[in-house]
């Protein structure tokens, strides 16, 4: 019985590794690009359906590693989601690519594999192995285009700089796993708060330890001051690597480190809230300013990025003085809106690039308003959500940042709030004028042709996903509650 | 119901003028003009006839609000936060909803020959714009008002952006920042407010009704009614937050100008009567004297500005300001009379404003510029545009008989009674009013047509439009007791001071 529930409980990670063993093994005999790509978007989708029966048996505590409850199954759902897209994008993208496309797919299967790993991670051991799996996979995805002389321009220097930094950050999480170690003698999530209160005193040893971990975890996030290598990925990286980069990799890290910090109470310790509310404020404020400065609109989602997360941040924070419910109920709405905004803006990039020439400085969205009025739609739609305006997802997830935040009094924190998205709006706006402009397209119009069919699927349903859930965000607003009520 | 209906048709008329255009360029201004004169006919309806539409005056009992609600009606939208749709319409509702689809029609007769581009696109942001507006005058749930408070900017911006004149980049941008920002003040204030409401009755809810009264501690109170204050404020405009207004206004197609200066900014002095006022009366009554001042200020500054204005656009958009200052003046004293003031104010600087951004829309659409140094004698070859020019020109400096002297006359009278100083320093505001207008008159009209300009006088439309006009400001100076019975008991249910 034990063994059945445990089985089924861990069914999206077993799915995930057979998906990855059998695009594996496929590549290997058969070298057929449209394959392979489907065979990875069947097996994802498996994956994704077995939440069905996952569902009934929660919460469950699959070994000590992994905790499968409703927040983990949510945010694993959301990874296996991106991974699809991810997935419907890169077909039409490496399909004028002309070496090997087929370890791609296998790549995608094993970090989607690790992120959901990190998404249902109860214990440090697990943490470590699903940051180090996605990391690892996410090396080669980065630089996947690299023989390709045509390719995106730097995808060596994107994967040299992840592979550099994110190495150092994973050695800086594995320094301060240790220091906690030392001190409480445990490794998972929530024995830490017995541990400590056993070991009486808490020491600057453990503040050390959790400082260094929540450093590594902003790595990955990409909050000042650890956000460097983020523009130059986010530019180098094929298209699909960079939506997979923005979505899946980021809200993977959310939940286990807002879980990390709710379980093991770390929030409440001054020191630690100081660091994070410094981070969030100069997050807020460097990445809307330095996105101002861009002109390359992946440089610019780039930096935007780095500003919502610490939009994100400030209800992290937020659970140090409010309820730890809401604080998961906020993360996770936010979370989920900031994923389907950059995979539908990410989308958009990639319907007008491929890996053999790609179109994304701002300038060549000049007048698209008028040469491909959908195409423009969706990303007005999108820039739109992110600056918070009502009738989109970006709003309602603001809104839950801002009441999130007044309750918890963090009257600071939502003043820089304030001024960084009036800097957002400055450059939203910008681009989206960009895109009304007249103008006269010189050369071949890739923007007017015919879009994928992936690329399309990918837009229809985020585009949708976007109003519907700025229009009637109810339905999800149970979901999410139900998820936040275990914390 | 009836509420959602104008709104809703509104929303769909603008679809379906987006999608027309595609099959033929026509058919979109042909959409639009059946959608809003629907809409103009159920307002009507609701005006003189409203049992035609089963409504009648009720104080609402189902919801045990104060207040005279023609309409009221209520349903769950996000039960999560409390937040619900609650439409309502009042006397003071109901004229400014009038306003909003009257002013949107004089709008589409501005655009009819001069949008040739994209009308399709251009039709359905008018059409939005306007059932934001709606939308904003109707909503009596924070959240929801809040909402529509956003959703009449962005299509305003497209408007700006897209058909605006030579700087319409900076201008588009500069309206949509100012807004924006102090939106999100607002929400803040809300939020805050709503929190507070949950301390003191233990449940969320963002109902207007649930949140009068709302306790709110000393220290946080100035600064709640301060966010509410700055967002509306920005919308009026009042100096020093004004400047967003001349470029936005300028730079906008003449439609564009028209529902801007006819109609969004009133909706941040509708915002100060329902919302800023009566949530928070002891914090607004210790602010008063600032934003009387502040009135003062808006009316004797802008005008003086609008007098070294050479653009014409330009000059007119300073005048709207010095206008509003009379609301604002008007609110502040919440007396009967400055309120009553004020909401006259309102509706006859919609239609004089209105009436006066089509005449220079008209002028720049013949002569394409605005520069007042470039015309003159202009009478002689337009003879009905020079007779309409004069007559909203009179109008707007408040000649009697006419609409807008009721309302700046009644400002006076109600802020004299509370600050005889402020009172004396805005009647001086109507002197120089005299001066900048008429100036204007002797400019365009009269002199030398030194450039030989020929100018093709007044269309049919354009003189339907204006007759229109002229026949509501008429009506307005002649028996503005209409329209004050209609807001009167309004304002006796938010507080007002009535001495009678």
């Amino acid at each position: 019985m034990l063994y059945t529930s445990l089985i089924i409980d861990l069914m999206q990670i077993i799915m995930l590794t057979l998906g990855s063993v059998v695009v594996m093994v496929t590549a290997a005999f058969k070298r057929d690009h449209a394959v392979v790509c489907g065979l990875t978007v069947f097996s994802l989708f498996a994956a994704l359906m077995t939440f069905v029966l996952i569902k009934p048996v929660l919460p469950f505590e699959a070994t000590q590693l992994l905790m499968i409850d409703e927040y983990s199954l949510f945010f694993s759902n959301l990874i296996i989601i991106g991974a699809i897209g991810v997935a419907l994008l890169a077909y039409p993208y490496f399909k004028t690519h002309n070496s090997q496309n087929e370890e791609f797919y296998i790549l995608l299967m094993t970090a989607t594999l690790g992120a959901v790993v990190l998404a249902c991670s109860n214990h440090f051991v697990a943490l470590l192995l699903g940051m180090e799996m996605m990391g690892v996979s996410l090396y080669a995805m980065i630089a996947y285009t690299i023989h390709d002389e045509n390719a995106a321009k730097f995808p060596l220097e994107a994967g040299i700089k992840y592979l550099i930094l994110s190495a150092l950050a994973s050695g800086i999480t594995l320094f301060g796993i240790a220091l906690l170690y030392a001190f409480t003698g445990t490794l998972g999530f929530d024995e830490i708060p017995a541990a400590l209160e056993a070991a009486g005193e808490t020491g600057p040893i453990f503040i050390m330890g959790v400082l260094m971990i929540t450093a590594g975890a902003a790595f990955k996030l990409s909050l000042v001051p650890f956000h460097i290598w983020t523009p130059d990925v986010y530019e180098g990286a094929p298209v699909p690597v960079t939506a997979y980069l923005a979505t899946v990799s980021k809200a993977a890290m959310i939940a286990a480190t807002l879980r990390l910090l709710l379980a093991s109470h770390a929030l409440e310790f001054n020191a630690v809230v100081a660091v994070l509310t410094i981070m969030a404020a100069a997050s807020m404020l460097l990445g809307n300013l330095l996105a101002v400065l861009q002109t390359n609109i992946r440089r610019l989602f780039a930096y935007s990025s780095i500003a919502h997360l610490g939009y994100l941040l400030v209800v992290v924070i937020a659970a140090a003085s409010v309820d730890n419910a809401l604080s998961v109920e906020s993360t996770s709405f936010y979370m989920l809106a900031y994923f389907i905004m950059s995979l539908s803006g990410f989308a958009v990039i990639s319907a007008i690039s491929n890996s053999t020439g790609e179109l994304d400085s701002l300038s060549d969205f000049r007048g698209l308003f008028w040469r491909n009025t959908w195409l423009s739609t969706v990303l007005i739609t999108v820039l739109l959500s992110l600056a918070g305006i009502p009738l989109t997802a970006g709003f309602i997830g603001k809104f839950y940042i801002f009441s999130t935040g007044v309750e918890g009094e963090l009257w600071l924190l939502l003043t820089i709030l304030i001024i960084g998205s009036a800097i957002g709006l400055y450059y939203y706006l910008r681009l989206i004028y960009t895109m009304l402009q007249k103008s006269e397209v010189s050369g071949t119009d890739r923007a007017a042709a015919a879009l994928p069919l992936g690329v399309n699927v990918v837009m229809v349903a985020m585009t949708l996903a976007i109003i519907f859930l700025g229009v009637y965000p109810t339905p999800m607003i149970g979901t999410l509650q139900s998820l936040a009520a275990a914390f | 119901m009836i509420l959602s209906w104008l709104i809703g048709i509104l929303f769909a008329g603008g679809i379906g003028a987006w999608i027309a255009e595609k099959s033929n360029p026509e058919l979109p201004r042909v959409i639009a003009l059946a959608t809003v004169l629907l809409d103009l006919f159920l307002v009507l309806l609701m005006l003189f006839a409203p049992g035609s539409l089963g409504l009648e005056p009720m104080s609402s009992a189902d919801l045990g609000q104060p207040g005279e609600w023609l309409v009221l009606y209520s349903a769950d939208w996000i039960p999560r936060f409390g937040v619900s749709f609650i439409f309502g319409v009042d006397g003071l509702g109901l004229l400014l909803v009038a306003l909003t689809v009257f002013l949107g029609l004089m709008s589409l007769g501005s655009a009819w020959h001069e949008i040739k581009d994209r009308a399709g696109f251009f039709y359905f942001n008018l059409l939005w714009t306007l059932a934001g507006v709606i939308g904003v005058f109707t909503a009596l749930d924070l959240f929801l008002f809040f909402f529509f408070w956003e959703v009449m900017l962005i299509p305003m911006y497209f408007i700006i952006a897209i058909w605006g004149h030579e700087n319409k980049e900076y201008a588009a941008m500069k309206f949509f920042i100012f807004t924006q920002v102090s939106g999100m003040l607002m929400l803040l204030a809300i939020l805050i407010l709503v929190f507070f409401h949950y301390q003191d009755a233990g449940q969320i809810s963002f109902s207007y009704f649930d949140l009068l009264g709302t306790p709110i501690p000393e220290a946080y109170g100035f600064w709640v009614m301060l966010g509410f204050f700055l967002a509306f404020a920005t919308k009026l405009p009042a100096v020093p937050i004004h400047n967003w207004l001349p470029d936005a206004h300028s730079q906008a197609p003449t439609a564009g100008s028209v529902i801007l200066a006819g109609i969004l900014l009133k909706t941040g002095a509708y915002g100060l009567i329902r919302f800023a006022v009566p949530l928070f009366p002891a914090e607004s009554m210790a602010f008063a004297p600032t934003a009387m001042l502040l009135g003062v200020i808006s009316i004797l500054y802008t005008a003086k500005v609008a007098f070294a204005q050479n653009d014409l656009k330009r000059l007119i958009a300073y005048t709207s300001v010095s206008h509003m200052g009379f609301v604002l003046l008007g609110i502040y004293a919440w007396t009967s009379q400055g309120v009553q003031g004020a909401v006259m104010t309102m509706l006859a600087h919609g239609f004089s404003a209105a009436a006066l951004f089509m005449l220079a829309g008209g002028l720049q659409h013949r002569i394409h510029t605005r520069q007042m140094d470039q015309m003159g004698g202009l009478w002689s070859a337009a003879p009905k545009m020079g007779f309409m020019a004069l007559f909203f020109t009179v109008a707007a400096i408040g000649m009697p008989g006419l609409g807008n002297f009721i309302g700046e006359f009644l400002v006076l009278l109600g802020s004299f009674r509370i600050s005889p100083a402020a009172a004396a320093l805005a009647a001086i505001g109507m002197v120089v009013a005299a001066v900048y207008s008429l100036i204007v008159i002797q400019k365009v009209f009269h002199g030398e047509n030194k450039n030989n300009l020929v100018v093709q006088d007044l269309t049919k439309v354009e003189m339907i439009c204006f007759g229109l006009m002229m026949i509501g400001l008429l009506w307005m100076g002649m028996y503005p007791q209409s329209m004050l019975d209609m807001s009167e008991p309004t304002l006796r249910s938010i507080g007002v001071i009535f001495f009678d």
